[in-house]
């Protein structure tokens, strides 16, 4: 499937801004079942440095300085993207659960044990007993990983109302799993937070997903907004994603912008500003589907 | 030669070493058994037998007096003033015998060696996972490893450029490894200062003991400094402090001075075009090397904790970018874990082809599964600590465990067992420590330092050597309390230096040119500055009152007490009931709350509290001198005194003043005019000119007769004597105001702090606004300079209008140009993430 996707993110302050830092996570991933076939990214006023690398995860971030000063900051990013579905193994046939987080844990350099990275805690998501104690219903001994990770991601979605005024990226996950409310982020964090308690590697991904038009309607243009999910690890096959928002396994509507232990590593647009007195920050994004 | 070839000379204590009984299950370092001193340790105990208990008491009040004066502290739980602990320095050094310490030195430089090595490589290729020397997860559950500092790499390749190793000395008589501590190492400044207290305190056993000097090391990390940033000749170093409150915040200001280097702080810092610059007065200055003393996860909220408010948005990318050098590199942190010790001897022979020249304590990573097998079978014989910083990072003994408590140390192990790291138990070695009656033994923990040279690496010669608080305590941390020792490594061959012993103030730093002065420096220079003055107004102001409540005042001190309360009531000190008819008793107790009381903006107490806090933060900038009276200002005032009577508090603001008057002293013979020195005394002259106009106001307010007020205010003024001596005759409005608002010479006059501003706005850099703000002040001197203060001061009985309208002017005035010099030159805005 191709679509267009168009993110613009508008910083906007009372007063001058002196010099800003920004580093951005944008560019969607060269994926085996993703292309991209366009990239841009404009900003306003003009950057001085565009530094554009790839950091420890293979995500594009670029790294920019605007040093003019300004009261509204427009940063763009547009791009095209083919994306096909990821292939999945058969999901009873994949390894015991208990198994996976046994090669995981082992001592030596393997592809089980390189994925053994996303095992730990990080910025946002610090393991806990009560994270493994939600997520034992669906991980019963022996179970086949991705048959309990289907369950688990069902679970989720079940147990979870969508919620935008219930959170912000501040709120701790163990008020999330409490409170059974909060939005995409939350419930992906979540789902890492339990899978990590249980021993198994799982990372967030960040990225975009076509919602489908009501029939009969023409699709809001900016209704979208930027998305995230989970992965799991899955030995002699690789990272599974899981979204536990729309209870699907990505296929061909997920957009994979970057990857990494949490929110932290990939946030899309950060930024550090000197001066500015209040600001607010807008966020609009397109994904629409190629003709 | 050494003392050991005189056996005939060997002393036998008898006198204050007599009691010495170390325990004789561990090694101790004076005593090679029963009345067996070691050689190396000769010259010392004939020292201080010599010196008996009663030259010990002395010398031991004189290294507390120095420790006090230059106010050596350790902020133990780093939220504020209070917390500041007394360095504690023992009278005793441990001394190290040279050839010993020719095999720790090498011993010391392998392992900084080998760190950068294990360091290049992590943040590298990392092909010690892949050659199975090393296990991911030991990387992986480790905050300390920097994710997008990976692929980093530093000028040389170079991550630690000093480097802290924590030694003990087994029964055995070996030395063994403890801990390395790669981040950002404290303690150098602590050892040179112990050492410039202690060569003084024993001059003639520091000299007969041939003690190599520590100026060696410092000598060593200056041109490894400046090595660090291979694109220039003269790097610009400067010293990154979290601030005040840091737990070691004397020592970066210290080492600040002693390298001299700028002390910044990270908003003194900003990023252009992926190079760091440092704001000062006049512009931005590039900046090449940074020793940094903040954590590194701390250090740019961009890329790093975006929380943190004490780093440099942009650093990592600097860095990334080749165009700075940073000491430690940022994610030096990463090899402070215990859990590397386990790896270590097997990575010395694979990078190295060496065995580690000093053993490790034997290391268990339980995130292993055969070793955390073994730790959790022996937790009570193992030390178990924390694998990484942060959280709970106490150490627990498994001997000295409850069976429940070993319990449930097992099971926190069993839940994240990458968290905890056993290690054998060491016996520490015993050193002498005189506790005013007598030597004790008490275990010790020897902090050896490493830095990196020009071409390789040096160990310092000496180190920090902390002692327990107790004689049966294993926990050895100035955090807890403990003391500590200068460490003497004796040379070989007679030691030939300059001076009979260390020096460890340079002279104050040479600017090279103003440009050097950071705008926080210049800006709390300022406040400062006006500080010092308010503290003074406001203890001038006081001392009348007091001196009329304590009976001192004269004949018409009834009257006068009325005026200087309801002076008071206007200034907003007192509540406005004290303006009608109030006991003595009421006014004393409100008094003394203005005196005493730390949380009352205004009070005695609280401006010196911001006295001492701006102190601290400017102290780079300060003489010794300078520094000893503004520490001594606040160990001298009394503290809250419930019942103090008037001529109590009388006195102790007196000493107060003459303390201030010293301090004005220093600073205008001791501070080389540069725009700090300006900058403190235009903070100094703004708050002086604003405050005697507004007293002068509030007082003609008062009493437009002047009867019982202009006593009071010419004794504020401290104008007494010269109006008497000029005018022999009580005195009036008119010759007053003269005097205290348009006289010249006299220096506490409106006219003359005008004066002194005048010449001090023109040496400003022309930044900002400054040619309008020349403008406004021009048109404020020239308003009291045309005003007829003469006839405005006669007419104030029938109309004080015209007057008090000057007054006001005068006061907007001064406010208008203190808030365009903080506009123009502090700008120091903070900077946020989102």
């Amino acid at each position: 499937m191709d679509y267009t996707v168009t993110h613009r993110t508008t910083y906007s302050y009372t007063s001058d801004v002196s010099v800003s830092h920004h580093l951005v996570h944008l560019r969607p991933r060269e994926l085996p079942w993703q292309e991209v076939t366009e990239y841009a990214l404009s900003v306003e006023p003009d950057a001085i440095v565009a530094d554009e690398r790839l950091d420890c995860y293979g995500n594009t971030a670029t790294f920019f300085t605007i040093s003019k000063p300004h009261r509204k900051l427009p940063v763009i990013a547009r791009s095209r993207v083919r994306v096909n579905a990821a292939p999945l193994p058969i999901p009873s046939q994949t390894p015991p659960w208990e198994r996976v987080r046994e090669l995981c844990a082992q001592d030596v350099l393997t592809p089980d044990t390189a994925a053994g990275e996303f095992s730990f805690d990080s910025h946002y998501i610090l393991r806990h007993p009560a994270f493994a104690d939600y997520a034992v219903a669906s991980f019963p001994p022996g179970r086949p990983v991705l048959d309990a990770v289907i369950e688990f991601t069902a679970q989720i979605f079940r147990d979870f109302k969508f919620d935008p005024r219930a959170t912000t990226v501040a709120t701790p996950l163990a008020e999330v799993l409490k409170n059974r409310r909060g939005v995409c982020q939350d419930f992906a964090h979540l789902g890492i937070a339990c899978l990590r308690s249980l021993g198994l590697p799982a990372r967030y991904v960040s990225g975009y997903l076509e919602t489908l038009p009501p029939t009969g309607k023409v699709r809001l243009v900016g209704a979208d907004a930027s998305h995230a999910w989970f992965s799991v690890w899955c030995p002699n096959h690789g990272w599974i994603d899981a979204d536990p928002t729309n209870n699907v396994l990505p296929g061909e509507r997920h957009i994979t912008v970057a990857w990494g232990r949490d929110y932290e590593d990939v946030s899309p647009v950060r930024g550090v500003a000197v001066g500015g007195g209040e600001h607010s920050l807008s966020v609009g994004i397109d994904v629409v589907r190629a003709a | 030669m050494t003392p050991a070839t005189e056996p005939n000379l060997a002393p036998r204590p008898s006198g204050v070493g007599a009691d010495y009984r170390p325990p004789r299950e561990v090694f101790d370092e004076m005593m090679a058994g029963p009345g067996v001193v070691r050689s190396h340790w000769e010259p010392l105990v004939r020292g201080i037998e010599q010196l008996g208990h009663e030259g010990l008491r002395e010398r031991r009040e004189n290294a507390g007096q120095l420790l006090r004066e230059h106010g050596v502290t350790y902020n133990v739980h780093a939220d504020g003033q209070s917390a500041e602990r007394r360095w504690e320095l023992d009278m005793l050094p441990l001394i190290i015998d040279a050839d010993e310490w020719t095999q720790l030195a090498a011993g010391l430089a392998q392992r900084t060696r080998l760190l950068n090595l294990v360091l290049a490589d992590i943040y590298g290729p990392q092909r010690l996972l892949h050659d199975g020397l090393l296990p991911p997860a030991l990387l992986h559950a480790n905050p300390g490893f920097l994710r997008p500092c990976h692929g980093l790499r530093p000028p040389r390749d170079l991550f630690l450029t000093l480097h802290a190793v924590d030694l003990t000395r087994a029964p055995d008589g070996r030395w063994w490894v403890l801990a390395d501590r790669t981040q950002a190492p404290s303690g150098v400044g602590y050892a040179l200062e112990n050492r410039a207290i202690l060569s003084r305190m024993l001059p003639w056993e520091f000299r007969d003991s041939q003690v190599q000097r520590l100026a060696s090391f410092f000598d060593a990390r200056k041109g490894g400094l400046r090595s660090m940033a291979p694109w220039t000749d003269a790097p610009q170093v400067v010293l990154m402090t979290p601030g005040p409150y840091a737990e070691t915040y004397f020592e970066h200001a210290y080492l600040a001075r002693h390298l001299g280097v700028p002390l910044v702080e990270g908003s003194d810092l900003t990023v252009r075009d992926r190079r760091v610059f440092l704001k000062t007065l006049e512009g931005l200055q590039p900046v090449d090397v940074i020793i940094r003393r903040v954590d590194d996860t701390w250090c740019d909220p961009l890329e790093l904790r975006g929380d943190s408010l004490l780093g440099v948005p942009g650093l990592v990318e600097a860095a990334r970018a080749g165009h700075v050098a940073i000491s430690n590199a940022l994610g030096s942190g990463a090899v402070e874990t215990p859990a590397l010790l386990a790896f270590l001897p097997k990575l010395a022979r694979h990078f190295l082809g060496e065995e580690l020249r000093i053993p490790n304590a034997a290391t268990w990573w339980c995130g292993q599964e055969s070793e955390r097998n073994y730790a959790l079978g022996a937790l009570q014989k193992l030390v178990i600590k924390r694998s990484f910083v942060g959280g709970n990072s106490e150490t627990s003994f498994g001997e000295s465990l409850a069976a429940s408590d070993l319990d449930q140390l097992a099971a926190r192990i069993r839940a994240n067992p990458h968290a905890y790291v056993a290690q054998e138990r060491i016996a520490l070695s015993t050193a002498p420590v005189w506790n005013g009656e007598g030597l004790e033994p008490r275990p010790l923990i020897l902090r050896c330092y490493v830095c990196a040279t020009a071409d390789g690496f040096f160990a310092m010669p000496g180190g920090l050597t902390r002692v327990s608080a107790s004689p049966d305590s294993p926990i050895v941390s100035s955090r807890y309390g403990g003391g500590s020792k200068d460490t003497w490594v004796r040379s070989a061959a007679p030691v030939v230096a300059a001076t009979p012993f260390e020096i460890s103030s340079p002279p104050v730093r040479h600017e090279r040119g103003h440009g050097q002065v950071p705008s926080r420096v210049v800006e709390n220079l300022f406040w400062l500055g006006r500080y010092a003055e308010r503290l003074e107004d406001t203890t001038r102001l006081l001392r009348p009152a007091l001196a009329r409540l304590a009976g001192e005042g004269g004949p018409a001190e009834e009257e006068e007490l009325a005026v200087l309360i309801r002076w008071m009531v206007r200034l907003g000190w007192l509540r406005a009931r004290f303006g009608g008819r109030i006991s003595s008793d009421e006014v004393i107790s409100a008094i003394r709350e203005l005196v005493f009381e730390a949380s009352r903006a205004g009070a005695v107490r609280e401006l010196l509290g911001r006295v001492g806090f701006l102190t601290a933060s400017v102290r780079d900038r300060l003489s010794g001198d300078t520094w000893r009276i503004l520490n001594q200002l606040q160990t001298d005032f009394p503290a809250a005194m419930s019942r103090a009577t008037p001529a109590a508090m009388l006195g102790a603001l007196h000493r107060l003043i003459f303390q201030l008057a010293a301090f004005s002293g220093m600073e205008m013979e001791n501070m080389t005019r540069g725009h700090a020195w300006q900058f403190l005394d235009i903070g100094r002259r703004l708050e002086r000119a604003v405050n005697v106009v507004t007293n002068v106001r509030a007082v003609l307010a008062i009493d437009p007769a002047g009867f019982a007020g202009l006593p009071p205010l010419l004794e504020y003024t401290d104008s007494t004597m010269t109006y008497r001596r000029r005018y022999r005759a009580s005195p009036d409005w008119p010759t007053s105001l003269g005097l205290l608002l348009s006289d010249e010479t006299n220096p506490r006059s409106l006219a003359f702090q005008f004066q002194v501003l005048d010449q001090h706005l023109a040496e400003l850099p022309d930044i900002g606004e400054a040619r309008s703000r020349q403008r406004h002040f021009d048109e404020l001197v020239a308003l009291l300079a045309s005003a007829d203060i003469q006839t405005l001061g006669a007419a104030v009985e029938n109309d004080l209008h015209p007057l008090d309208n000057l007054l006001r002017r005068l006061i907007a005035g001064c406010a208008a140009l203190s808030e365009s010099l903080s506009a123009s030159y502090f700008s120091h805005v903070p900077a946020r993430v989102s």
